[in-house]
């Protein structure tokens, strides 16, 4: 078995030393099954927290979950006092990482807090107090500890809007917070020595950074031109060994998976349906010529009946259009319809395409609901769902297919614009 | 009465309306994606971007202010529960 670190003598909590003049003075939890609701572990976690020590100060980076704040003062004060902390750097406000900084901030009321702009009014809504020491901070900001520099990097939403990264200059140490992170917990500690964690690391990124790529992509264009000795985040492995590494598999977690074989200019359309009868199946049969008709859309039609969600979600996520068939039943719409849409806030929908339609027997409210739904998940609805009763006629199919024209040429710009008087307006 | 022209950017449709209008009462009815909770500018659910004419737009109150600093909103964002039309034109999208 592999040396596990110090983390205890006689039974009181060590700091770890990552250098000369960097701890983790962290905590680790390793009976945790459930974080924040939506995320599995098997092992537990970590709350990683850092001490770093300049020839001027000495500077706190990040705290811990609050019961778990005895571990934490008690390896802080294995290698500092509290006169000495000058500097409290919070990468990310969350509980998890800020559960220790009241009594921080109490024991150590010299300190600076440096926090995003962003965090700025959460860190007052967690502390319930306007006036205290802190200063916002962006990309570039620098703050001295004398031979030791912390530089700010901006990186918003990974994954909450007051997120950053604090990279310390003078050993090329990244603190990267929630980014590259995860959830596992082995007092092994060190990404070169711990059981397997790629699972969890993947995992991670899936549920906490996918739906938001873009900014992933930006943050990245910030760190890729580091040099990188360590990257030390706030879960999980502190990863020593080859941290490019996990930078790299950002890079390609942050792309699509597959290379679509759709071109430039091309967009994308798809429908889902599920049906009892057949007619919500007639419909989406009509509404898939229809949005056919139209040139440079590629459509897609899915019975969801055929398939598991995951896959569904992954293309939801590169597509430019969506439209939903759903009959009503029972005044609602049908379970496998939810299920898919509640599975969607792991990837980014803003301003897509959304439609709905769906055959009903008495009622049909399930048509509204779910564009109300899809008016939430923050997709576009410029064209009205449609409902028939029952059976379609010839009628209400030719409306179907005028439907799916109508959304593929939303999604070319090709739909004239509308213009009405609200004392029109039913 | 003086009347506004509101476009919907997110569902290409403009209305006019009559000056006093809150956003939230025609956004409503043609179905723009604004989404809504408390509709008593309370709660920051309905944050709306203000992409043009935003001075066609009743200045905000100080509760619409604080509650949109509480929030995180970003500059020309409004709460549609609030704001209310004055005449010209004004272009709005969600968040």
């Amino acid at each position: 078995m592999s040396k596990a670190p110090v983390l205890t003598v006689d039974g009181v909590p060590q700091a770890v030393a990552l250098s000369p003049r960097v701890h983790w003075i962290g905590a680790l939890d390793p009976n945790l099954r459930t974080f924040d609701i939506i995320l599995k572990t098997a092992n537990g976690t970590s709350y990683n927290a850092y001490v770093v020590r300049g020839g001027e100060g000495v500077a706190i980076v990040d705290t811990v979950k609050e019961n778990f704040s005895a571990d934490f003062f008690a390896r802080l004060e294995s290698v500092a006092r509290y006169d000495e902390i000058k500097v409290i750097v919070l990468n990310h406000l969350e509980p998890d990482h800020t559960g220790a900084l009241p009594e921080l901030m109490r024991r150590a009321p010299q300190a600076c807090v440096y926090i995003s702009q962003k965090a700025q009014s959460m860190l007052k809504a967690l502390l319930k107090q306007d006036e205290f020491n802190f200063t916002p901070v962006i990309t570039g900001d620098q703050v001295s500890l004398g031979d030791r520099t912390l530089e700010f990097l901006h990186t918003p939403y990974l994954h909450w809007p007051d997120t950053q990264c604090t990279y310390l200059v003078e050993e090329n140490i990244l603190f990267s917070g929630d980014v590259f992170g995860c959830h596992f917990c082995d007092v092994r500690l060190f990404n070169d020595v711990v059981g397997d964690f790629r699972f969890s690391f993947e995992y991670y990124y899936a549920h906490i950074m996918r739906p938001f790529k873009d900014y992933v992509n930006r943050a990245l264009g910030l760190i890729e031109p580091l040099p990188l000795n360590c990257i030390f985040p706030a879960h999980g492995p502190l990863l020593r060994d080859q941290p490019q590494r996990y930078v790299q598999r950002y890079s390609e977690l942050s792309r699509s998976a597959l290379q679509s074989e759709i071109s430039i200019g091309e967009k994308t359309l798809l429908i889902f349906y599920i049906s009892s009868y057949g007619n919500t199946r007639r419909m989406a049969e009509a509404i898939y010529e229809g949005a056919m008709s139209v040139e440079h859309v590629r459509v897609s039609l899915y019975d969801l009946e055929g398939s598991e969600i995951t896959p569904f979600v992954d293309l939801i996520e590169g597509a430019d259009g969506l439209i939903f068939g759903t009959p009503t039943i029972n005044g609602d719409a049908v379970k496998p319809v939810w299920d898919l849409l509640s599975s969607l806030t792991v990837v980014n929908l803003k301003s897509k395409l959304g439609g709905v339609f769906g055959s009903y027997g008495w009622t049909g409210e399930a048509v509204q609901m779910v564009e109300d739904r899809l008016r939430g998940l923050k997709l576009r609805v410029p064209i009205p769902g449609i409902r028939i009763k029952l059976i379609p006629t010839d009628e209400e199919i030719q409306l179907c297919r005028e439907f799916g024209q109508e959304m593929s040429k939303d999604l070319m710009g090709l739909r004239q614009s509308k213009v009405i008087d609200m004392a029109d307006l039913a | 009465m003086a009347k506004a022209s509101i476009t919907f950017e997110d569902i290409n449709v403009t209305v006019t309306a009559p000056a006093g209008t809150r956003l939230i009462e025609i956004s409503e009815k043609v179905g723009s994606g604004i989404t809504y909770g408390c509709r008593e500018g309370d709660c920051g659910t309905c944050i709306t971007k203000v992409t043009e004419g935003w001075n066609n737009l009743a200045e905000p109150s100080v509760l619409e202010d604080k509650v949109l600093r509480e929030n995180m909103a970003g500059k020309h964002n409004r709460l549609a529960c609030q704001a209310q039309v004055l005449g010209g034109a004004i272009r709005v999208k969600p968040v």
